[in-house]
């Protein structure tokens, strides 16, 4: 499948006007138009020819896509075309959801980073997505604007397959939500690759923690990548966690539970077997770290 | 196939350029500008041989279309050298002995220059944080980063002259 030409297949590359114009277009153009925010998953797919649009569609200019916001009251709002060093830049992200800076740094390069998107790699719905995990425990809402205006989507239930959404011909994200975070929580995300920087996630956990009334103390929510065929959230393993006292022995059921959990592929970056044992290890680990931030 | 015309500011000139849809702002730079300093690596965004920098930050050239940069403002490694001095990082990288094909360094020292820019006093870490998305198959990185470390000083040097003159 490799290419070593630098070329694309051709496509004739469309700028709209506005929001429901793009929507318009892609509803109209469904199957052969897609839209794109930094390009750094659509180029490659394309130039390796698993995908071949005859439009692509740029929104990134379009009406506060490039914008982070954030409100005491309200929440952070991050423009699904501000790119992940700019998240990770900012002084709220850093002092409010630490989580996704964390998870941010860990994607690629600092020059791909320059280009990708938190939005752009929710929707690219790779079950490696560094950046998903930290979305989905921090409870993050997709903005989405479709051919009927604009709508709320969760992320529970978005992931339908490898590369697969709910959203629809016509959809476009335009932003993700995240509420206020409870005080006091704490997040982790170790993610083991190849090398210690820059690949490819082998596995991910995220794991997130908050100070509540239940039998642990805590409110446990953990999410891992690159072992199920979407990004995974382990119920049963969160539950243990917030029921039971924490102990050592809390926390390997809960990492066990996990690891029951997943459901990995063999590839060229491991084998299933071992992506279920890291994930073990990689869960206690995360938990533990979590918390000793939460002290 | 759409053609789009785009004005583009490279190494500080302006440019008009014609551009079908599907074209890369590395293909634009080579073959319509014949700016072959940026090189062609792995064409996927993981070698970092066509970095190059967008309005201030590195990219990699092979995954931004041209159609995307009317307006833009883009540094090649032709634009690196000012008034006929090398830039900190050139001069750095070279004294070091950093280069040995060459084919890594116009991006190796896109991604050092805007290294430099944020962080003028990188640590080591933070050095080969920056450079982790150009490899190089050749020098094993380590007087690479050497340089890099003397660009850091040599820039510095250079700022404290401007400041308070020389002798």
């Amino acid at each position: 499948m490799h290419n070593p030409r630098p070329g694309l297949p051709e496509f004739d590359y469309v700028r709209p006007a506005s929001l429901s114009e793009a929507s318009r277009f892609l509803a109209e153009h469904q199957g052969e138009a897609r839209p794109f925010m930094g390009g750094t998953d659509t180029f490659v797919r394309m130039r390796d020819g698993f995908w071949k649009e005859k439009y692509i569609v740029d929104v990134k200019r379009l009406d506060g896509m490039g914008d982070i916001t954030f409100d005491p009251s309200t929440g952070l709002t991050i423009g699904a075309a501000v790119n992940m060093n700019r998240v990770i830049d900012s002084p709220e992200v850093q002092e409010h959801y630490p989580l996704l800076a964390e998870a941010a740094k860990t994607v690629a390069s600092f020059q791909l980073r320059s280009r990708a998107t938190i939005v752009g790699n929710i929707c690219n719905a790779s079950p490696a997505g560094d950046t998903i995990g930290a979305c989905i425990v921090m409870g993050g809402v997709l903005k989405v604007h479709g051919l009927d205006g604009e709508r709320e989507v969760p992320l529970t239930g978005f992931f339908v397959g490898p590369g697969k959404t709910v959203l629809k011909p016509g959809d476009i994200v335009t932003a993700i939500r995240f509420p206020v975070l409870p005080q006091g929580h704490a997040g982790r995300y170790i993610k083991l690759g190849r090398n210690a920087l820059s690949d490819l996630a082998i596995v991910g956990v995220t794991a997130f923690a908050y100070p509540d009334d239940t039998p642990s103390g805590y409110r446990f929510k953990l999410a891992l990548a690159s072992v199920a065929p979407v990004p995974l959230v382990p119920e049963k393993a969160e539950e243990i966690l917030t029921g039971k006292p924490i102990t050592d022995e809390t926390i390997a059921e809960a990492a066990q539970a996990a690891m029951d959990a997943c459901n990995p592929i063999d590839d060229v970056r491991g084998s299933a077997r071992y992506r279920k044992y890291m994930v073990r290890n990689l869960t206690r680990r995360a938990v533990t770290d979590v918390l000793n931030r939460l002290q | 196939m759409a053609l789009h015309r785009i004005t583009v500011t490279i190494n500080g000139e302006v440019e008009l350029v014609d551009v079908p849809s599907h074209m890369t702002l590395l293909q634009m730079l080579r073959e319509k500008l014949a700016l072959t300093g940026t090189k062609n690596g792995c064409a996927a965004g993981e070698c970092g041989a066509c970095t190059v920098m967008l309005n201030g930050e590195p990219v990699n050239s092979c995954l931004v279309l041209a159609a995307e940069c009317d307006g833009a403002e883009i540094t090649t490694v032709e634009g690196l050298k000012k008034n006929g001095q090398l830039d900190p990082v050139q001069q750095g990288i070279m004294e070091a002995g950093g280069v040995q094909c060459g084919f890594c360094t116009p991006g190796v020292l896109i991604s050092a220059r805007a290294l430099l820019d944020r962080n003028p006093t990188p640590s080591e870490a933070d050095i080969k944080a920056a450079l982790v998305g150009n490899l190089c198959r050749c020098t094993g990185y380590f007087r690479i980063i050497e340089g890099v470390k003397r660009a850091a000083k040599i820039q510095e040097a250079a700022k404290e002259e401007m400041t308070y003159g020389i002798g």
